[in-house]
């Protein structure tokens, strides 16, 4: 088991197993996403007080999760490449960026759409819109800076270090429709007691949120084999590899 | 629910279609890029290696 | 220097760069002349309303200090960096951070100080009442050490790179906004003659943050770019 582990963590390895897997979250991940969609667009009911409109909650509520979960995983991955030097945490870590940030992008949209029926305005500078438009940004700033850098290792872990300084902005986005009087919507999902949601509203959710998170392993492991290609261009593998096809 | 009930939402339908739309543009796009960024990797390796072999 | 005692090093350090800066005074002027005209350039465009200037002002006093404190931000670490001083910092027996600190702080000295001094007088150009005027001057004076010390971090991260300018501000002022929020709400709050105990409090819990972790991951980000 531990040598399965170790040998994970070999880019060449690495690359095998990951297209094995990837084909077959896929289909896992359409599974998750099509029942979701069933349910949550044809069998939970209209809110009382929304109408039709909060179907988009299924969408905008999991990828807002989704920008968190991503960068939080970017961070811990980065933070793991520094400290132990591992090539692939800073590969995963790096394919992770362009994943969360349409994550986030795809969160301030639907946001936006559903606010303008339901508070009257695209936008509005409260704080969990503006934490989240931040994490955006900060995506971009990683993006942004690991193109900059020529050498990969070089700008693998100096995009490490600006993830971890930007990692104080998560707790700010989440817990920030508790510290401040804002128009968005308070917690009904991770509190404490029970969930204060529909429970066949609540069962598309969670199906729509694990869709997504398969989701983001399938193109985390797409685009990690592709960093792994580029990175490991001149070794002895990627050259048999390439050669034959 | 019939069809045209279903496209309305009532009265929301402007909305949540578009909503749904960006969502499928984003996660499609998603998952196009690297498809394409491997296919062009793997061609542009290819590509070096024969002109490497040609050398020897 | 050649010295064992690391608090003998950072304060030569620290008066080493205000000497520096105190020989080419001209430079000190650049950022603190940027402040001024931004700022005035406001009332230009938007009109001068002086109801309009009152509400608007702090904020407008604010961003250009931030501004101000990004353009000056580069000359932190360029010169050490094109002389090949800032390796002799990284091969150097003290802890990196402690000489971080002490560039840090001259940094803020030289360039955010001068901007806490020249503030009273945009207040009276805007049109503040006094209590905007003290609350602006409070603010700056908590923040825009956080501004050197959480810039310093980006500066850090991009001293290697050529035309670093652009990326620089990309990745800094995602990291400034909180600064800027909780800074313009204590000055309108201010305006407003309720209690800003609670903003001044975060700013101070803001800046303890800065203080203390910023120079430990500006040291990590010098020792990846010069590697």
């Amino acid at each position: 088991m531990l040598v399965f582990f170790h040998k994970l963590a070999s880019p060449k390895h690495f690359y095998r197993l990951a297209g094995i897997w990837i084909p077959w979250l896929a289909v896992i991940c359409a599974g998750f996403m099509l029942t979701g969609l069933y349910q949550g667009l044809l069998v939970a009911p209209p809110d009382y007080q929304q109408g039709e409109s909060y179907r988009i909650m299924f969408i905008h509520v999991p990828a807002a999760w989704m920008s968190m979960f991503v960068y939080v995983v970017m961070a811990g991955a980065g933070a793991i490449g520094l400290i132990w030097h591992m090539k692939l945490a800073e590969i995963v870590a790096i394919s992770s960026a362009p994943i969360g940030a349409s994550f986030t992008f795809l969160a301030l949209v639907t946001g936006s759409i559903w606010g303008k029926p339901m508070w009257g305005t695209w936008w509005v500078w409260d704080a969990r819109l503006t934490s989240e438009l931040i994490l955006l940004f900060l995506y971009l700033g990683v993006i942004a800076l690991y193109n900059a850098v020529d050498d990969k290792r070089t700008a693998a872990r100096a995009t490490s270090i600006l993830a971890l300084v930007g990692v104080v902005n998560i707790p700010i986005i989440h817990y920030s429709v508790e510290w401040w009087n804002t128009l968005h919507q308070g917690p009904t999902v991770t509190k404490f007691d029970t969930p204060s949601i529909d429970i066949r509203m609540l069962i598309p959710l969670l199906l729509m949120a694990v869709a997504f998170k398969l989701f983001y392993a399938v193109v985390v492991l797409m685009r990690s084999r592709c960093e792994v290609l580029q990175r490991e261009r001149n070794t002895q593998w990627v050259r048999e590899l390439t050669g034959d096809s | 629910m019939t069809l045209s009930e279903f496209l309305n939402m009532g009265g929301y339908g402007f909305y949540v279609w578009t909503s749904y739309g960006i969502a499928l543009v984003v996660l499609v796009a998603n998952i196009v890029a690297p498809m394409k960024m491997r296919r062009k990797l793997l061609a542009d390796l290819a590509r070096r290696e024969r002109r490497a072999r040609k050398k020897q | 220097m050649t010295t064992r005692s690391t608090s003998r090093a950072f304060t030569l350090l620290l008066r080493r760069d205000l000497t520096l800066a105190y020989r080419q005074r001209s430079e000190m002027i650049n950022p603190l002349l940027f402040f001024v005209l931004v700022t005035a350039l406001f009332p230009l465009g938007i009109g001068a309303d002086p109801a309009l200037l009152r509400s608007v002002g702090p904020g407008i006093i604010w961003v250009a200090a931030l501004l101000a404190a990004m353009l000056s931000l580069d000359s932190v670490f360029r010169s050490d960096f094109d002389d090949g001083s800032l390796e002799q910092y990284l091969l150097s027996a003290h802890p990196l951070s402690v000489l971080v600190l002490a560039k840090t702080i001259a940094h803020w000295l030289i360039t955010g100080l001068p901007l806490l001094i020249v503030a009273p007088l945009l207040g009276v150009l805007l049109d503040l009442s006094g209590a905007a005027i003290w609350t602006l001057i409070l603010t700056l004076a908590l923040g825009t050490p956080v501004l050197s010390m959480v810039g310093a971090i980006g500066v850090a991260l991009t001293v290697g790179l050529r035309r670093s300018g652009m990326i620089l501000s990309l990745l800094v002022l995602p990291l400034y906004v909180p600064v800027l929020i909780f800074a313009a709400n204590a000055v309108e709050t201010a305006s407003a003659g309720l209690p800003i105990t609670a903003h001044l409090s975060l700013l101070t819990a803001l800046l303890a943050l800065a203080c203390s972790l910023s120079p430990l991951a500006t040291a990590a980000a010098l020792k990846i770019s010069l590697s």
